[in-house]
């Protein structure tokens, strides 16, 4: 049972790490995006648009996997985008936005479960290229059933998180990005441009985002829709940015405690369903925790993004 | 010589617009945002524009009852944008009406279940307002507290907050309904109808707070130390205002509100609990406030415009063709992105580059001058009209004078003229 609970563990994992590295990349250059779980939602639909059109096509479980990928990237993309130029060219509250986002997005995906409900569209084939083993039929002793047993896109998300990683704590472009979310203003001086790291980080952690949710639903649920529940998550995600002090890194483990007390509760027997609530609230407090602890110690190290929250404008004073 | 590049236009502040023009311009936007809800619904269904206007207003003003409900939905949420405001005005970034006014619900509820049919109804409602404002002013304060203390981040931890407070309502709730759909359903110690009308008391009870917060904003020393400490920090030092004691003040304040709220929702309006019982008018609150400029009667139209929508569109998806629960939310979020996206044209203005600045002034001198000479045309016409007895030749006549001031408007005006202008 140990070793099923730490499989499943790190299988959820991936959602919360596809989510919280986007944002991590997001909040770097200083916007507070709210609306992750819409935008998660808006990749899981464009994510099973992809996969079940390269099912019926025929494609290889390689080419179903890359176009999922690509369809979640863009419909994720595209609320980033929208998410951008409200508050990066229009200078709108990034609170307010990103709020209206997660309505949006919460609304788009209940309405298309539904719609897809109506129609009679089913997943679960074309999820089967997501959930086989990346490394194929492995041995079952408790290393690679823990392991290498799980579907291509959970390593992908390790993949992501480390590049992102290491492009933000060792690159020119990481350490301009991270000027630009503590002073745009001295960014811009230094000859950064501003609106385009921004305009980049916010799409493309919007993308990476999108994939988390196409992932929950090709993989985590094998292709049968809960409307609902991506947007719970998405704000997990959120909490796993603070949670790993914002570094992708540091998400990598978050993201395993965070997928191990999500799924916990249902591989815990003998406790009433009082109880089990009592459990689910354990991430957000630790979360809560996290926050408080780095803002007692106050070591900038350990800090939001400076700007985090604030509309760049050029000519303010 | 190197040629400076200077761009066609920038963006400057636009501090002083007419506040009428604002509204004007955010009214055009109303519109425009519930045609596009239109034309998207009759994408959706298949239908056409009648079906759309049809189920839309029945949902709204078909019976008697719908029309109470639109007005008392407006009025539950007025007051949750209500309660956040204060926090807003001193960029208190609480995002966290959602849980605190979920439990100001759990008070109600923790209340009611273990008095209720025991003692006296009035005894119930009174320890239920009681526990429902404790429960979120407890909520409410926790993050102004470390705010006030560490200067922790007050946006992560609502948000965080709100989650903790769904754990909390559904462990009551399994805890004391062990086998259950997650709704818990009263029958004792709720407030029932008034005059026969169960939607009146909440109307009335919003409607008093909501003129109380007005003066609170506008006329009170509370209000007035709460502005400064969200203009300028520095300011409110130096002048001597306790930062962290109007911090932890106006949170209170926030949390009372809340937990009348949530006390309305509960004992008042559903007469259960669930997860899900305010339903996400926490975050819409937020919007709320924020896009009614925390002006409590903006506020009160803003709510009532997203509450039309909301339910009009509620009503279609469940009319003729199911659309489902989510496309209230479909609607909701494009009303949003428009009226978001009109702030911009308010509160920035194009500032053009010199000479297309000079053409720009040109065209609309041009457009001017032809509507203006129209006009004059038009007045003689009617004046002839009047008279009866003047031949078309004038009038011909007024045209080709139109023609030849136009070309006369052609000089380009000098920067003067323009300055002129701007000042006007």
């Amino acid at each position: 049972m140990f070793v099923a609970l730490i499989t499943q563990a790190i299988r959820f994992s991936a959602v919360f790490l596809y989510g919280s590295t986007g944002e991590t990349i997001i909040e770097k250059s200083g916007h507070l995006n709210l609306g992750i779980p819409g935008i998660m939602c808006f990749g899981a639909v464009g994510g099973c648009l992809g996969a079940n059109m390269a099912y019926n096509a025929g494609m290889s479980n390689f080419m179903t996997i890359l176009i999922a990928i690509i369809f979640a990237m863009l419909f994720g993309g595209a609320m980033g985008l929208l998410y951008g130029w409200f508050t990066i060219t229009l200078r709108c509250n990034q609170n307010v936005t990103g709020l209206t986002i997660t309505t949006f997005g919460a609304g788009v995906f209940g309405f298309w479960v539904t719609l897809m409900g109506e129609q009679g569209v089913r997943f679960y084939r074309a999820s089967r290229a997501f959930t086989a083993p990346m490394f194929g039929e492995v041995g079952s002793d408790w290393f690679s059933t823990m392991f290498l047993s799980h579907g291509t896109l959970v390593y992908v998300a390790i993949i992501i998180a480390v590049i992102a990683a290491i492009v933000l704590k060792k690159t020119r472009t990481g350490l301009s990005l991270t000027a630009v979310g503590e002073n745009p203003a001295a960014a811009d001086a230094a000859g950064i441009k501003v609106i385009k790291y921004k305009y980049v980080s916010c799409v493309l952690g919007a993308a990476i985002s999108g994939i988390g949710g196409a992932f929950y639903l090709l993989d985590c649920t094998r292709g049968s829709l809960e409307p609902g529940v991506i947007e719970g998550m998405g704000w997990l995600a959120v909490a796993l940015v603070i949670f790993s002090l914002w570094r992708p890194g540091i998400g990598i483990f978050g993201s395993f405690i965070f997928g191990l007390l999500y799924i916990a509760p249902n591989y815990i027997n003998g406790v009433d369903f009082a109880t089990k609530e009592i459990l689910k609230i354990i991430p957000y407090a630790v979360t809560v925790v996290v926050l408080i602890v780095i803002s007692l110690f106050n070591k900038r190290e350990t800090q939001p993004p400076a700007a985090l929250g604030l509309s760049y404008f050029r000519e303010d004073r | 010589m190197t040629k400076i590049h200077e761009p066609l236009f920038h963006l400057a502040k636009n501090s002083n617009v007419n506040p009428r023009r604002k509204w004007a311009l955010r009214g055009i936007v109303f519109v425009i945002s519930f045609f596009v809800c239109a034309i998207v619904s009759v994408g959706l269904t298949g239908k056409g524009m009648d079906y759309f206007f049809k189920y839309f207003f029945e949902g709204l003003f078909g019976s008697e009852r719908n029309a109470w409900n639109l007005f008392h939905e407006t009025a539950i949420l007025l007051l949750i944008a209500l309660a956040v405001t204060p926090c807003f005005k001193m960029k208190f970034w609480n995002i966290g009406g959602e849980g605190q006014v979920l439990m100001g619900c759990l008070g109600c509820a923790v209340a009611i279940n273990f008095m209720g049919g025991k003692v006296s109804d009035a005894a119930t409602i009174i320890v239920s307002i009681i526990l429902a404002i404790a429960f979120s002013t407890v909520w409410a304060v926790i993050p102004a507290l470390f705010k006030a203390k560490w200067n922790t981040n007050e946006t992560l931890l609502t948000l965080m907050m709100n989650y903790i407070a769904v754990c909390l309502v559904n462990f009551f709730i399994k805890s004391v309904a062990t086998s259950g759909t997650g709704i818990l359903v009263f029958s004792n110690g709720v407030v029932g109808s008034i005059f026969g009308n169960e939607f009146v008391l909440k109307i009335i009870v919003v409607a008093v707070l909501t003129t109380l917060m007005a003066i609170y904003l506008k006329f009170s020393k509370h209000g007035y130390e709460l502005t400064v400490v969200g203009e300028s920090p520095n300011t409110a030092k130096y002048v001597g205002i306790k930062t962290k004691a109007v911090i932890i003040r106006t949170l209170v304040l926030c949390g009372v509100l809340c937990g009348i709220a949530g006390f309305l929702l509960i004992s008042a309006t559903n007469h259960s609990i669930n997860d899900t019982s305010v339903g996400g008018r926490g975050f819409v609150g937020v919007l709320i406030s924020w896009l009614g400029q925390f002006n409590p009667i903006f506020m009160a139209i803003m709510s009532f415009l997203v509450v039309f929508i909301e339910r009009g569109s509620n009503a279609l998806a469940n009319g003729g063709i199911s659309l489902g629960e989510s496309y209230p939310s479909i609607m909701t979020g494009i009303f949003f992105f428009f009226i978001i996206a009109v702030e911009f044209f308010v509160n920035y203005k194009f500032v053009f580059r010199e000479d297309l600045q000079a053409k720009i002034d040109l065209c609309t001198a041009k457009i001017k001058g032809v509507f203006s000479k129209k006009k004059q045309v038009e007045e003689i016409e009617n004046s002839n009209k009047a008279s009866d007895s003047v031949s078309e030749e004038i009038v011909e006549e007024a045209v080709e004078e139109s023609a030849v001031t136009v070309e006369e408007n052609e000089e380009i005006p000098s920067t003067e003229d323009v300055e002129e202008k701007e000042g006007k």
